[in-house]
């Protein structure tokens, strides 16, 4: 069901629309924007783009592994669980700004909080 | 940790370090730039098996079939064994010099031309060898022509072994070796009523030049903003041709801008980028190119991201500066 998710969402076209939204939204927050000082901008939006087409329940290849062991060095500098709730709001807002159905946005908010544990190493 | 194959050297590469690296910390002569994967100095082949995808980043698909692979982002993942691309895969052509006139006190502008026909897309920036085999990156200021002339502006730097080289010791008549054309800061004739924003510092000017030419041949109609800024009016150059190109184009603006302490008439006093974005606070739909020093670039990036520009209409060439290594 996850596919008709991406798809109903509008696929790729979908992602590209929001990443930069969704970016922009994160580097303006100042409490978490410190966490991608000194990173390169366009290797994190690719990485933006991956983790928005997961959320998305589109093609990806990220495992639980791969979520765990991106965010350890973060987690070390003290990412926790507001800063998680920070950036599923502005992926909410984003969807909302794009005009997304209710129930969708619904479905993309379950998807990411799916990877809540892996991403604080719990 | 993968034992690296160079030659006749057997080098040991320490996990988190790039091959590059590990054959510089063991002394081997081995040629280098930009070490961020831009200049492709370093171009190097996998004899035996393919490099980690990511040390392909940025190279053609043909080179990536045949195991090139950029040293200085190569993260080995197993034993290797490398060479060194060889000349002729990495300098297509050699260049008479034509022409060699300062600019200003520090900026020369050189003119090459070439064997044998090159076709670049203005903004991009090739490869030029000294005949002690140094290489380093200069982006071409001008349009392509059929004279198959290529126009540079190169800073001598204190201790610069190439500029210092072109500066004292280059004569009209040499003839250097030039690389393919590489970058992917350049014009697109498309959105042409496009709002274009162009900021550079020093001889970031040079691949501006040659976009901003291009775009106004190509009739881009949307408004061309041009700043160039250095610490003083004596970093500057090619004012006049630049306020003459705006009295020609109405669509065209130029701004000079001096962040250093002394104000100077008709120029703008302060950081060349803050300038442009309080010119223009709202960048979505604008495409922004921003050429030079590597903190101004990469600051400019994520504050005209911020502005609303998209990431895909952002197009960035820091100016690294290689750091010599003792030999």
């Amino acid at each position: 069901m996850s596919d008709s998710l991406f798809e109903k969402l509008g696929g790729e076209g979908a992602v590209n629309a929001a990443v930069d939204i969704f970016y922009r939204k994160v580097l303006s927050d100042d409490t978490i924007n410190h966490f991608f000082e000194g990173v390169d901008m366009e290797k994190q939006a690719a990485k933006q783009k991956n983790f928005m087409t997961m959320a998305f329940g589109g093609p990806n290849n990220y495992t639980g592994e791969d979520m765990r062991k991106g965010h350890a060095h973060l987690v070390e500098r003290g990412l926790n669980d507001e800063h998680f709730d920070a950036v599923a709001g502005h992926l909410k807002s984003t969807l909302e700004e794009l005009n997304v159905a209710d129930e969708l946005i619904g479905e993309v908010l379950a998807i990411v909080e799916t990877t809540r544990n892996d991403v604080l190493g719990r | 940790m993968s034992e690296i194959t160079f030659k006749s050297h057997k080098v040991t590469c320490h996990p988190d370090e790039t091959l590059l690296d590990a054959l510089l910390r063991e002394k081997i002569d081995v040629q280098f730039g930009c070490k961020a994967g831009s200049c492709h100095t370093c171009l190097m082949k996998s004899s035996d098996q393919p490099p980690p995808a990511e040390a392909q980043e940025g190279l053609k698909p043909t080179q990536k079939q045949q195991n090139y692979f950029l040293a200085c982002i190569c993260k080995p993942e197993q034993d290797m064994t490398v060479s060194p691309a060889n000349d002729s895969e990495q300098f297509i052509t050699k260049a008479t010099v034509l022409e060699k006139q300062p600019l200003n006190n520090d900026v020369i502008q050189l003119k090459l031309k070439c064997h044998d026909s090159i076709s670049f897309k203005p903004g991009q920036f090739v490869n030029l060898k000294k005949p002690d085999g140094l290489s380093r990156s200069y982006s071409v200021a001008n349009t392509p022509n059929e004279d198959n002339i290529l126009e540079f502006h190169i800073r001598s730097l204190p201790g610069g072994q190439f500029s210092q080289w072109a500066k004292n010791e280059l004569e009209v008549g040499e003839q250097i070796p030039v690389s393919e054309p590489k970058g992917d800061c350049f014009y697109i004739p498309e959105r042409q009523d496009q709002g274009l924003l162009l900021i550079g510092t020093g001889t970031g000017l040079a691949p501006l030049l040659g976009i901003i030419k291009d775009a106004l041949a190509q009739q881009h109609s949307g408004p061309i903003h041009l700043l160039h800024g250095s610490r003083n009016k004596k970093g500057l150059y090619h004012i006049d041709e630049m306020k003459t190109l705006a009295e020609q184009y109405p669509n065209f603006h130029y701004t000079a801008c001096v962040s250093g302490e002394m104000p100077e008439k008709d120029f703008e006093q302060g950081r060349v980028n803050e300038i442009a974005l309080n010119k223009i606070n709202d960048l979505k739909g604008w495409r922004v190119y921003l050429c030079g020093h590597p903190e101004m670039v990469n600051d400019t990036k994520k504050q005209a991201f911020l502005k609303g520009a998209s990431m895909q209409d952002i197009f960035s060439d820091p100016f690294l500066v290689t750091q010599n290594e003792e030999k």
